[in-house]
């Protein structure tokens, strides 16, 4: 056994599957929730995830109380739909339903993945009054069924830090590998519409990552140049999903001891080039305790060699859309800053002035930031010339600031995404890099 | 020339008819699609610039952010969704994505259809059997 699972014994399900030509067998409790007993909401969340489950092959559902998703309406969605009524969108592009449902307090715990905009920037990002009240009606709804408005792509950041062995039902790329392996936890990376199901439910499909089986490595990963430093390990992480695309990897030679937020870039990068929604490195992570556990024995499929050559071959690709080297814009946290990021960003800044024709917005959960206020480290950053964001980032919220033609960042995430959904260029390189770009307004990696 | 049957295993019941739209790569849905238009949007992606609306889609899998289903969804409730699916790869994106949009999709075909299924080309989707007309044959 790769783990142990420590969860709950599953509750028997009936023989045949529940829909004709389907796979997904229910308990008598969910045959009951998906005929109305539990309401119309309910029974159309189960709809959906039976109609999910049985495309999937999936034999059942399973229990799970950690539901993390992404379900904040605006104008974008209501011009569509005809409506900005947050429950019929909620019902619609949540739930699947073409008619408005009467949705009951979320049965899992729930959370609110990273949304479209800063309260306190809300201005500054040009909103006006009629968007911001569709987007706060809709906040206030997802609140009043007990969602936890945490609002960041990290939610295991800020207190939803799931066990070993609990099934969840998350999404998001970047938070999905990490509790996976890190972690232990187990989810697949899941969609708006099934992490709604679930949350209304508390089920989710019994597939994938969620079954021991599917978590072993099947390729084998050595490294052969140091992966040392946060950057490193944003590096190794792209060209590691650039070559695996979906496939499980070991990963060899690391000393232990990596910093979790070097895995937080790690498998940001991994599943931005990739689809790599988990990874056992021995002795780091939770579940391998060395390659041959980690491949359950077996011969790995193929084996794979990050090089030093690999690595400038990333940042170099990383850096591709970039025409020149004036910079307008730096973008630091993505995925959200931890504490010690933004303390980062506060000392190389050492109390100089940013540019006067670059901004430097630093994002982090809010949660973060006001520990981080409280610190001092934002009025640092601001004395400085740069802002400190929470709830939003660049490439969801679609907002960098005016006049912005080329940015910097030491994301590789976000350098993989924003240049497609804003249209501008990308620089790639260390935080102090980017720091020394707001600095003089030039790149210098 | 006759047309091309095939069987594949049936991921979502339905029939439907329509131009092939083969994507060389697989295809993202946030910031891969614009659901405005159907429109592929992928910097460097194949067939950047075509759109997917109406189409019998052909693609690899489905990759990116998991926003995958939300974009198609959107798509759906816009009109500009694809009309039948086929695929080589499931992933739970590609699951989601067709459990909303609730058209026609199929995998595990032969690589003979893949080779067949050509852009431009008229095909019907119809539980597990695949049908691609003969050039000039009606869609009907």
């Amino acid at each position: 056994m790769l783990t142990r699972t420590g969860t709950t014994p599953l509750a028997p399900v009936s023989g045949r599957p529940y829909r004709p030509g389907g796979t997904v067998r229910l308990t008598d409790v969910e045959r009951d929730m998906a005929e109305g007993g539990h309401g119309e909401a309910v029974a159309a969340a189960m709809d959906l995830l039976i109609r999910y489950g049985d495309i999937l092959g999936a034999g059942r559902l399973v229990e799970t109380g950690n539901v993390c998703g992404a379900n904040i309406f605006g104008p974008r969605h209501s011009r569509v739909y005809g409506d900005a009524d947050p429950v019929a969108l909620f019902s619609e592009f949540s739930l699947d339903s073409a008619t408005p449902l009467d949705v009951p307090p979320m049965r899992a715990h729930s959370c609110q993945l990273i949304g479209p905009y800063d309260p306190a920037n809300a201005e500054l990002q040009g909103l006006d009054d009629a968007t911001l009240d569709e987007i706060t009606r809709s906040e206030r709804y997802l609140a009043s069924l007990g969602v936890s408005l945490l609002n960041t792509c990290t939610p295991y950041q800020v207190g939803n830090v799931p066990a070993r062995g609990e099934h969840c039902a998350w999404m998001e790329s970047s938070a999905v590998p990490y509790i996976n392996s890190l972690l232990g936890a187990r989810t697949n990376t899941e969609g708006r519409e099934s992490t709604a199901a679930a949350m209304v439910t508390g089920r989710i499909p019994y597939a994938g990552l969620h079954l021991t089986e599917n978590r072993y490595a099947t390729h084998l990963v050595r490294v052969g140049t140091p992966v040392e430093s946060t950057f490193d390990w944003s590096v190794f992480g792209y060209f590691l999903g650039r070559h695996l695309r979906h496939e499980i990897p070991v990963i060899a030679g690391v000393p232990g001891g990596v910093d979790p937020v070097s895995l937080k870039q790690f498998g940001a990068s991994a599943n931005s080039s990739g689809d790599v929604e988990m990874y056992h490195i021995p002795g780091v992570t939770a579940e391998a305790v060395s390659v041959e556990h980690a491949l359950n024995g077996r011969p790995p499929v193929a084996e794979l060699r990050f090089t030093r050559r690999d690595h400038e071959d990333v940042v170099e690709q990383l850096n591709s859309t970039a025409t020149g080297d004036d910079i307008q814009f730096v973008m630091i946290g993505c995925p959200h800053a931890s504490l010690g990021q933004v303390l980062e960003v506060a000392r190389l800044l050492d109390g100089r002035r940013v540019s006067d024709s670059v901004h430097l917005w630093v994002y982090t959960p809010s949660a973060l930031r006001e520990v981080a206020r409280r610190n001092g480290w934002v009025d640092i950053i601001e004395r400085a010339g740069g802002k400190v964001w929470a709830d939003t980032c660049p490439a969801i919220g679609q907002f960098v600031p005016p006049g912005t033609k080329r940015f910097a960042t030491d994301s590789a995430k976000q350098v993989h995404y924003l240049p497609a959904i804003m249209g501008v260029e990308g620089r790639f390189g260390t935080t102090e890099a980017c720091v020394r770009a707001a600095l003089t307004g030039r790149w210098a990696a | 020339m006759s047309d091309l049957v095939f069987t594949g295993r049936c991921l979502h019941p339905g029939e439907a008819t329509g131009e092939v739209l083969h994507c060389s790569t697989e295809i993202p849905g946030w910031g891969g699609i614009d659901p405005k238009t159907g429109d592929i949007v992928e910097v460097g992606h194949p067939q950047r610039g075509l759109s997917v609306a109406g189409k019998v889609l052909v693609i690899p899998g489905a990759k990116g952010a998991s926003g995958w289903s939300g974009q198609f969804h959107m798509a759906r409730v816009l009109g500009t969704a694809p009309i039948a699916v086929i695929t080589r790869r499931l992933n739970t994106k590609l699951a989601l994505g067709l459990a909303v949009l609730r058209v026609p999709a199929l995998i595990d075909l032969p690589e003979e259809a893949f080779a067949a299924l050509e852009t431009g080309r008229t095909a019907t989707v119809h539980g597990d059997t695949l049908i691609i007309h003969a050039d000039g044959a009606s869609a009907s």
